[in-house]
């Protein structure tokens, strides 16, 4: 049986890895939009953070497979369809993920200044379409709205020893932009409490022991929360527990001369605060700050909702990065998409009404979870894959040409994929370029430069 | 040292180790899937596995940064560790090793979506 993969992230490595580990036969098409593969796990995953995408070891051995294709440079529903794929596939598995971001959907959102997470992310991750997001990073206070881990990521990067910096993945450029940053001082602001926040505690840790910048949390947040989450699971009570230790501990000194800054820089946590407007400076041509409605909540736990009361407080501010979630796009007309839930309707990752298309990852259960729960979710739906072929569901009788078709197609459309051992050309590249800095690669973020480097 | 790997069907599968043997690795010499995504480094949950008592109790006691990766591991339990902290050692002589069962319940019963 010949199976297509759309999208190179964690999610279509571990759906494609698991059925080829389970199925002796399958042979496995892995397509890609971008010339390199990784997706999040590249462009996602902070700069340091290394070990994380250690990962992509397991996805490099799938690749190298004899069984598993790569194509990279192909973009599934303009360059090939998800017809055409049903065509030359016995099954299709759509694990694209998440490329765009939730909107705030207040006035001023579109004020320079204001930036989505996600951008963000991507400009100092190397991903070719934020390069030329220039972010202006010459204000002292930043907002970061939201209050998960991409939250605390941005707020790591924007207050990092640049030395620290200086010695990842993270693009030469935006470490040139921040190395010139007045960045001192970062909110990371929510619209509910913090039995409420959605990162995790490593990360946490991590914020409060950076060097050379000082937590500051109001103890008056954490009032009476220690008995509140006496009986919460073992995550959320640890987590808070750190949180309220943070907040009533002394400021320790810090050695701001050793960090390099001239003062010491500082984050700190904002509650029950809901933005509803970005305000402009005098002259109208930038963010100066924020409005937001202070809220009480209604309900407890995960379901608690924030009521804005009736006051507000204004936040002021030069940066605004709005960190309220990924979201995903609709890919084809072919694909059936609830664009409220934003993903593909299925049940175990058979997607609703379209016998043979599988999909998998956040494009299946919403853009949240970590590796291990993408990991889960993708053996989920190569489990349900497997199950149709084993049950007759899918049938492969007919037969199928796989890439032999879609590359005529490609052909056709002058599309030139880029196969695996021609990412292993730019990943060298990369490593060498970093060599020289220090770094553990160079990132090329000009997919034209990738494009030339492998001849094409 | 004799242990038993329970796989996620509920196979058991008896393994002959040595002292000091990494158990995320043992597993995978035998064929068990257990993945380790971040090769051992300690940023990730993918190793997750449930030890026996009284085994669990022997060991040496998970340090704060597994502890914190522990958290965010589907279906945690008290007899939670993460297999690639865990040496073979006497004190897991006879022990069962469980891989986490991730059954087809597992999206639609007690699913909460976790942050990233």
């Amino acid at each position: 049986p010949r199976v297509c993969v759309v999208g190179s992230g964690p999610a279509g490595f571990y759906t494609a890895q698991h059925i080829l580990k389970h199925h002796g036969g399958a042979l496995v098409d892995i397509y890609e939009k971008l010339p390199v593969p990784f997706g999040l796990v590249r462009f996602g995953v902070a700069p340091d953070h290394p070990e994380v995408k250690n990962v992509t070891n397991t996805f490099t051995q799938t690749a190298r497979s004899g069984r598993c294709g790569f194509y990279g440079n192909v973009t599934v529903g303009r360059d090939v369809t998800v017809p055409e794929l049903q065509q030359a596939y016995h099954a299709v598995v759509l694990s694209y993920g998440a490329e765009d971001n939730r909107v705030l959907g207040i006035p001023g959102e579109n004020l320079p200044g204001v930036y989505s997470a996600r951008a963000f992310v991507g400009w100092y991750n190397g991903l070719p379409e934020n390069q030329d997001l220039k972010p202006d990073l010459s204000c002292e206070t930043a907002l970061i709205l939201g209050h998960g881990n991409v939250a605390l990521d941005i707020a790591r990067i924007l207050l990092s020893p640049l030395q620290l910096l200086r010695k990842t993945d993270i693009t030469d450029s935006s470490l040139a932009a921040l190395a010139c940053s007045k960045v001192k001082r970062v909110w990371l602001v929510g619209r509910r409490g913090p039995l409420q926040v959605a990162f995790t505690i490593k990360e946490l840790r991590e914020m409060i022991n950076l060097p050379g910048a000082r937590a500051v949390l109001d103890p008056a947040d954490f009032k009476g929360l220690e008995s509140a989450v006496k009986d919460a699971s073992r995550p959320r009570k640890r987590l808070t527990e750190l949180m309220i230790k943070t907040a009533l501990e002394k400021p320790v000194e810090m050695q701001a001369a050793a960090a390099g800054a001239a003062a010491p820089r500082e984050w700190g946590l904002k509650f029950q605060r809901s933005p509803q407007e970005v305000l402009p400076s005098a002259d109208g041509r930038r963010a100066r700050g924020v409005r937001m409605a202070l809220t009480r909540l209604e309900g407890s736990g995960d379901s608690a909702k924030a009521i804005p009361t009736g006051d507000v407080e204004e936040l002021e501010c030069g940066l605004v990065l709005s960190s309220i979630g990924y979201r995903s796009l609709p890919l084809d007309p072919a694909v059936p998409f609830d664009s409220q839930r934003g993903v593909i309707p299925n049940s175990s990752g058979r997607v609703e009404g379209v016998p043979g298309l599988y999909c998998s990852g956040w494009v299946k259960r919403g853009p949240t979870g970590v590796i291990i729960t993408t990991m889960n979710d993708s053996f989920d739906t190569a489990q349900s894959l497997l199950e149709d072929l084993q049950g007759g569901v899918l049938d492969i009788s007919p037969s199928r040409e796989g890439f032999g078709l879609v590359e005529s197609i490609l052909h056709s459309r002058g599309v030139r994929p880029v196969s695996f051992s021609d990412w292993e050309k730019i990943d060298a590249a990369e490593v060498a370029r970093g060599k020289a800095a220090g770094k553990p690669r160079e990132k090329i973020v000009d997919p034209a430069e990738m494009l030339r480097i492998i001849g094409h | 040292v004799n242990v038993v790997f329970v796989d996620r069907e509920g196979r058991q599968v008896p393994v002959r180790g040595r002292v000091g043997d990494n158990v995320l690795h043992l597993a995978q010499r035998h064929g068990l899937e257990l993945e380790g995504a971040c090769e051992a480094s300690l940023a990730c949950s993918t190793c997750h596995v449930y030890i026996s008592e009284p085994h669990l109790a022997r060991l040496p006691a998970p340090e704060e940064r597994e502890e914190d990766l522990l958290d965010q591991a589907p279906l945690l339990q008290e007899n939670s560790r993460l297999g690639c902290q865990l040496r073979l050692s006497p004190a897991l002589e006879g022990a069962r090793i469980a891989l986490p069962r991730l059954t087809r319940n597992f999206y639609v019963d007690g699913h909460v979506p976790k942050p990233h």
